[in-house]
């Protein structure tokens, strides 16, 4: 028989963010590729997912941020999971990042700077997070 | 059941007081009372004897009762520690679910005990321990720890309820069992996220209460004398306050209510209420609320921590509703917090207790209740809600001496309401208010156990209205 422990992913819309249309296609799609999902929502403080990744010692966060103040609310992310013992945590962010037309490259960069793992621009396919996941946390398929 | 016999006996082995009170089952009517000073230090049932005597002397004759039954929060109450992983979360779950079982939480312990923490745990006397810590399938390692640390504890006899992480149960079993700990397994306090599940550790407290916890404590002897002590004292008052809202077949409650319960030590708030926004418009967060919710303040005592009271409301705030009059405030909280036992000498004495008992009641109460803070953000301001929105419950009871035998009991009973001056704190905003004037919620509690519509009857028959003017 197979078997393999279930990857548990922490996902929410960060900030003072009610979109949460997305937020549910995406906890659809990612049950369906075998995730156990804990979602938090909307209006989820870094503190709330971080939290909540202990407690469920999940194997990575999945940041949602659609209102523009994404490098605001997202600052210091990765410090917040170094001190909370999860240094290691995948983290995951996708949505409308930034308000205005700017080049997405160095918008995923300075994400990246931040310390986040993967960078998706809006309008991203929930199926090729999915893949990405599976890749990046090392879950082989059956 | 037996008809024939009319009378039920309700006990109450406080640690100050052992209380009983004769109930005529058919009339419905309270057919005396009495109370003599507990006895738990030598033997439990020399204050019963006594107490009985008292009540056989009022009747004149031996009579067979149909119940005699006994809470008790004698010796210490039911002491607990509450032992999870994050506080806002396995922690807190934890916590509610062991108050809601009308134990006293002495410990409330997060991530992995250390060492100076497990001594604590070790001389806290303690009845029971509730370890959580992890959802199902979720953190592992600490309680596994946390089991390490405890089973290691030499002097610690102290059974130990497991409520945490389903996928580390077995392990935390077995690392208890090599440390010769006994224990307990139940389902997690928190087995997901945002979902709390209380009631399993609840009953499973209640069944070591009875099974072992009154034997430890010398409760035992009383049994010779009475059926069973069934429960501690505040899950029987938290049984009344469940009966009367909601009623039983063949008659109703009285909706969603709140009680509010002013003592020498603590001031305990009990509500039976969703607590589900009452507004459109509002978000909630947080952690999920028990609908039988109750808290307990260690700070808001009117005699043990007078001076506390003072400090969390502000001393100006007192001086002025004293009316700035040259009240020695220091001197007479000094007076209370030396004698618990200490009634108000002087008018001036009986107003500061007025005021010491509105405080802990605004503050316990505002506590209890759920809040609103508000945000902004580019869709404009948003607001969450946290804990239960009890804006509309409409019954309040007050109990405790202070308000019962108080002269002001509704002056200190309005300090529960909603407020203008705190719009965001979310208490009743229009509610009747009652009082547990005979000291009756422990006997319904424990009545609603054997005959639930005698014992709504004779609660509802019982919690005085007080009349004053709505707001």
């Amino acid at each position: 028989m197979y078997v393999e422990k279930q990857k548990t992913l922490i996902i929410g819309v960060i900030g003072v963010d009610a979109h949460v249309v997305g937020n549910k296609i995406m906890e659809n799609v990612l049950c369906q590729a075998g995730f156990k999902v804990v979602n938090l929502g909307t209006f989820v403080t870094q503190q709330d997912f971080i939290k909540a990744a202990i407690e469920t010692g999940a194997d990575a966060i999945l940041v949602g941020s659609m209102c523009g103040h994404g490098e605001l609310e997202c600052q210091g992310f990765r410090e917040a999971c170094i001190e909370a013992g999860r240094g290691n945590i995948h983290l995951v962010l996708g949505g409308n990042l930034v308000v205005g037309k700017q080049d997405f490259s160095s918008v995923s960069e300075r994400f990246h700077e931040m310390g986040f793992d993967k960078v998706y621009p809006p309008g991203v396919s929930p199926y090729k997070v999915a893949e990405d996941l599976k890749k990046d946390l090392g879950v082989s398929e059956p | 059941m037996s008809p024939d016999r009319e009378y039920g006996l309700f006990i109450d082995f406080g640690s100050t007081f052992t209380k009983v009170v004769l109930v005529d089952l058919t009339r419905l009517q309270v057919a005396g009372r009495t109370q003599r000073r507990s006895t738990v230090e030598t033997d439990i049932t020399i204050a019963l004897d006594a107490a009985l005597g008292d009540i056989r002397d009022l009747l004149g004759r031996d009579v067979a009762y149909r119940y005699k039954l006994a809470t008790s929060s004698a010796a210490g109450g039911l002491k607990m520690a509450a032992i999870g992983l994050v506080p806002e979360l396995t922690v807190e779950a934890a916590k509610r679910a062991a108050l809601g079982a009308g134990a006293k939480v002495v410990g409330v312990y997060s991530y992995r005990l250390t060492l100076r923490e497990l001594q604590e745990i070790e001389n806290a006397s303690l009845d029971l321990i509730l370890l959580a810590g992890g959802t199902d399938g979720g953190d592992r390692e600490t309680i596994i720890s946390n089991a390490e640390g405890l089973s290691r504890l030499k002097g610690l006899s102290t059974p130990i309820i497991v409520a945490g992480n389903k996928a580390a149960a077995d392990e935390v079993s077995a690392v208890l069992k090599s440390g010769d700990k006994e224990h307990v397994l139940t389902e997690n306090v928190m087995p997901e996220i945002g979902v709390l599940d209380v009631d399993n550790v609840r009953g499973m407290i209640r069944e070591l209460f009875i099974s072992r916890i009154v034997e430890a404590k010398g409760l035992k002897n009383a049994e010779a004398f009475i059926d069973e002590i069934l429960m501690p004292t505040p899950t029987a008052v938290l049984s009344a306050a469940r009966l009367l809202a909601e009623g039983t077949d063949g008659e109703e409650g009285l909706g969603e209510l709140v009680i509010v319960d002013v003592g020498g030590a603590t001031t305990d708030v009990h509500s039976i209420a969703r607590g589900d926004p009452t507004e459109p418009g509002l978000v909630k967060k947080g952690l999920p609320e028990p609908y039988v919710k109750r808290t307990v303040e260690g700070d808001l005592g009117m005699r043990y921590n007078a001076s506390t009271i003072v400090q969390v409301a502000g001393e100006d705030l007192f001086m002025e509703r004293l009316g700035n009059e040259k009240v020695d405030l220091h001197q007479s909280i000094e007076r209370f917090s030396m004698d618990p036992g200490l009634l108000p000498e002087s008018k001036r004495e009986m107003a500061l207790d007025i005021q010491l008992a509105s405080a802990a009641v605004r503050l316990s109460v505002e506590r209890h209740a759920g809040r609103i803070e508000t945000t902004y953000g580019p869709i404009g301001p948003v607001h969450i809600q946290y804990g239960k929105d009890l804006r509309k419950v409409k019954t309040v009871i007050g109990a405790g001496g202070p308000i019962i035998f108080g002269p002001a009991p509704e002056i200190i009973l309005r300090n529960a309401l909603f407020s203008e001056e705190n719009p965001f704190s979310l208490r009743p905003q229009n509610p009747s208010f009652f009082l547990d004037e005979k000291y009756l919620l422990y006997a319904v509690g424990l009545l609603s156990e054997k005959e639930p519509l005698t014992a709504l009857r004779l609660g509802k028959k019982y919690l005085k209205k007080l009349g004053g003017r709505k707001v």
